[in-house]
């Protein structure tokens, strides 16, 4: 038999939450930071506006089509090489027939220069599906609180979206500084990861109740609840760490394999999960610990030092 | 023991169920999907159909096409008229491009006022958007008479340079009453715009084509427009082609603005409005007519029964070889046309579509055969989608194309393969991985694994899904994240088998501990799915489907059948070691 962890690994992950919190608080902050500053790379699905995506006959530098694109009468076009060197995509705002910019900008680049997609979105329709989006972030965070306040007590549920909300929020972040663009699919992939990370929650909470239920809840006091937070998460630990590992490796095969159309939507779902298994793994209890136990602290000692 | 068989055999039955399910899709996408034309068209069509029909559907991104979606303005119809608008507009649509032969388009009514219409494999943007962006409103007016628009013109001048010596309105009026001399645009008759239809009565045969006029380009006698400043400030801008006023191109801007000035339009009298030609060319100078028409409609297309394109004859450089759209009349619609060329013989009648002027020819008689033509169409191509659009009648409010999204052949066929690669590798890295790690409960969980997509498959098949290609990142998530209610399970069974447990004690303590954690769990996915079922346009409702079946097809694989085959060996069997 192989296992990758101890039998019972007895990591302190209570006693490492003061790190927790600054690494975890830390990542938001900077998150924030980049919204605020650099922004994020809106898609024309809200930002409305033509997409066009060209395929050249030979490779091309992104100057040329650079070029190409201005000499065709573009202003400030969005230029991205796509994949190959001679695939491309093209953003602009004009309200302009895609067919008409591709035949001006082969005039530039010569022949062969073949359209392969176009989105074109009206300035209303993106303003809408920007309203469509924030309402299901909203709509599935606000169901999932709902889920965990019904199956969980109030601190669980508490702690759960607190987590959400910073999985989400860094995952923007990091999505936000590396630029990428985000569309309604982006949308799909952030729900995925809060579903994932609730899932993640869920079992390590389970586990908590579960070894709750052979304790006196009024013995319960704040070194009792350390201790047992901490075998929860051990003893779910090898079951975090092998389903996050499975869903990272198809992950990484879509990433390199599937083509550039989904790779954004998979590398947001690749940055999501591994967020939502940290926080999962770190966050939630040490959070629900703080909360919860800092009234029971007076009952109980001091902090123990040792799980 | 016996209740084992018999779960054995139903669970057997889903999956020959999920196999018959499955057979079309995979034949149908392994012999058949990538046939050329030609080869298709061996093979019998109820067979073919047959299969596609029941194939999983591939999104557009897949397959490639255009998806629409389209708005219908109702900001001009009455409360009446806009209750149906949108599913009238619907059955237009649809009939426009089941005339154009597109193998299945797929139409959905949005909310109150928006149609999404999905027309897979169609490359050609701009003769979709001809088809379904056009009102086709087909109407007949009478053209207002000579005297009427001359004094008009005047008048309009008159007013115009008033306006530009900035004297008010109210001085200028009495001068209006004496006529002063204008070029007179309808004094000379110079043999009319005649292409009326002198139709025989069968109503079938097609029109004898009347004679001709249009004056010869060379004669187009365009004011100079430089001398803008003249006393005829707005005549200035306009030109005489034949008998009807001509603007030229680079006019029709500033002529248009003139004319919805207040000051100028209220003095247009009730009942008339101007409208523009078509563009037309001479020599290398472009222009359009603008015609004063009667606001009262005569005639509507809503009585066209038929419409044929078939190209005119005789010597009138506007018909010889140029496309006609030739129209039949419905009985009641017949009836009417004669009456009314009836009453208006040497009258103009314009033939107007989507508010412009596509011909204006003089009735010479009474037509009473039912039939009417259109002329002025630019080439061929135009003339057979102007057959289509009037054929499938007009849309009841003007449509707006406000998201159009295109993908061609070649970037979805680069989409599947990278998919199922992706897909292909990501299962490999995935069984090899459970395999080690767990040794036989791995390759239990990897019979599971493989039994759910095929599950997910015939599942996306019986309820008709459509596979995009976010559903199939969808597809290979699943596979990532299935094994997850086996990973649960077998930690479970460790744990317990580590406490000192049998391996059949362990069994049943690993699922019954784990089951209500992957139920409580896996519904969180669920949430997020639905959410997105109700949000997400096409492509991201496609993977929040094969999420949330990829669970619910877990949940049967990796609980229920795994349990089985873990009975069968340690209870019927009575394995008392096996490795996970």
């Amino acid at each position: 038999m192989i296992s990758f962890f101890p039998a019972e690994p007895k990591v302190n992950f209570m006693g490492m939450r003061m790190w927790t919190y600054i690494i975890s608080l830390a990542l938001a902050a900077f998150a924030v930071i980049i919204f605020v500053f650099r922004g994020f790379n809106m898609g024309i699905d809200f930002t409305g506006g033509t997409l066009i995506q060209i395929h050249l006959e030979n490779d091309a530098d992104i100057s040329r089509v650079r070029a190409a694109a201005a000499a065709a009468g573009l202003y400030n076009p969005e230029i991205q090489n796509f994949g190959e060197k001679h695939e491309f995509v093209i953003k602009y705002r004009e309200s302009r027939e895609p067919e008409e910019v591709v035949t001006a900008m082969e005039r530039t680049l010569g022949s062969g220069v073949r359209m392969d997609r176009n989105e074109k979105v009206g300035p209303r329709i993106g303003a809408e599906l920007r309203q469509q989006a924030i309402l299901a972030l909203a709509a599935g965070l606000l169901l999932m609180m709902v889920y965990i306040w019904i199956r969980f007590n109030f601190w669980f549920g508490l702690a759960a979206m607190l987590a959400l909300f910073h999985d989400v929020t860094i995952t923007m972040g990091i999505y936000a500084a590396l630029g990428l663009e985000v569309t309604s699919s982006t949308i799909a992939a952030v729900l995925t990861i809060v579903g994932y990370s609730i899932n993640d929650s869920i079992v390590i909470s389970d586990r908590i109740r579960e070894l709750m239920k052979n304790e006196e809840e009024s013995q319960m006091d704040f070194k009792k609840m350390f201790k047992l937070y901490n075998l929860a998460i051990n003893s779910t630990l090898s079951r975090t760490s092998i389903t996050g590992s499975t869903t990272l490796m198809v992950l990484v095969a879509i990433l390199f394999l599937a083509g550039p159309m989904i790779f954004d939507f998979a590398l947001a779902l690749t940055i999501g999960i591994i967020i939502g298994t940290y926080s999962s793994i770190f966050v939630v209890a040490a959070l629900v610990l703080d909360m919860k136990g800092h009234r029971k602290r007076k009952v109980g000692s001091a902090e123990p030092k040792k799980a | 023991m016996k209740t084992l068989r018999w779960k054995l055999l139903i669970v057997l039955g889903i999956f020959a169920w999920a196999g018959w399910l499955v057979y079309p899709t995979v034949v149908y996408y392994t012999q058949y999907y990538n046939l050329s034309p030609e080869a298709k068209a061996q093979v019998p069509r109820s067979k073919y159909e047959g299969l596609r029909k029941k194939a999983l559907n591939l999104g557009l991104d897949l397959q490639g096409g255009m998806y629409l979606i389209l708005e219908v303005d109702k900001s001009k119809l009455t409360p009446e008229e806009a209750k149906d608008a949108s599913d009238r507009a619907l059955e237009v649509i649809r009939n426009r491009i089941d005339q154009w032969g597109v193998s299945e388009p797929s139409f959905q009514k949005i909310g109150e006022d928006r149609i999404m219409v999905q027309l897979p494999g169609v490359m050609d943007r701009e003769k979709a958007r001809a088809l379904l962006g056009r009102t086709a409103m087909l109407e007949f007016k009478l053209l207002a008479d000579d005297k009427t628009t001359s004094d008009l013109l005047d008048r309009i001048d008159r007013r115009v340079s008033a306006l530009e010596r900035g004297i008010p309105l109210g001085a200028e009026t009495p001068a209006e009453t004496s006529a002063t001399a204008v070029p007179d645009t309808g004094a000379k008759k110079p043999p009319a715009d005649t292409t009326a239809s002198a139709v025989p009565d069968t109503g079938k045969k097609e029109p004898a084509v009347a004679e001709t006029t249009a004056v010869p380009p060379e004669s187009l006698a365009f004011t100079d427009t430089t001398g803008a400043t003249s006393d005829k400030p707005f005549l200035s801008m306009i030109g005489i082609v034949g008998n009807d006023m001509a603007v030229p191109e680079d006019n029709v801007d500033s002529v248009t603005k003139l004319l919805a000035r207040p000051e100028i339009a209220e003095a247009i009298p009730k009942g008339y409005y101007f409208a523009w030609g078509k563009t037309e060319e001479a020599g290398a100078r472009k222009f359009r007519r603008l015609y004063l028409l009667h606001q009262e409609v005569e005639l509507t297309g809503g009585y066209v029964t038929d419409a044929k394109v078939t190209v005119g004859q005789g010597s009138d450089p506007k018909l010889a070889n140029k496309p006609v759209v030739l129209l039949y009349l419905n009985t009641q619609g017949a009836a009417r046309f004669a009456q009314i060329t009836g009453r208006n013989v040497n009258k103009r009648m314009a033939i107007i579509l989507d508010g412009t002027v596509y011909s204006a020819p003089v009735i010479h008689e009474r037509i009473s055969g039912g039939s009417a033509q259109i002329t002025g169409m630019e080439s061929m191509d135009e003339a057979k989608e102007l057959s289509v659009v009037l054929k499938s009648g007009a849309l009841p409010a003007p449509v707006n194309v406000v998201e159009e999204r295109s993908i061609g052949p070649t970037l979805g066929s680069d989409s599947i393969r990278g998919g199922m690669i992706s897909l292909l590798i990501g299962f490999i890295i995935v069984i090899l991985f459970m395999g080690i790690y767990y040794r036989a409960g791995g390759w239990v969980a990897n019979l599971a694994l493989l039994l759910n997509l095929w599950l997910m498959v015939a599942m996306l098949a019986l309820f008709n899904a459509t596979l995009t290609f976010p559903g199939l990142a969808g597809l290979i998530l699943t596979v990532g994240m299935a094994v997850d209610a086996n990973v649960l399970i077998f930690e479970r069974m460790r744990e317990e088998m580590r406490a000192g447990k049998s391996m059949r004690a362990a069994v049943e303590a690993g699922y019954h501990r784990s089951t209500i954690t992957i139920i409580d769990s896996n519904l969180t996915t669920i949430i997020a799915a639905l959410v997105l079922m109700k949000f997400g346009s096409g492509p991201i409702r496609g993977f929040a489907v094969v999420l949330t079946m990829g669970i619910l097809a877990s949940f049967f694989t990796a609980v229920s059948l795994t349990r089985i085959i873990f009975d069968y060996f340690v209870v019927v069997r009575g394995v008392k070691k096996l490795a996970i």
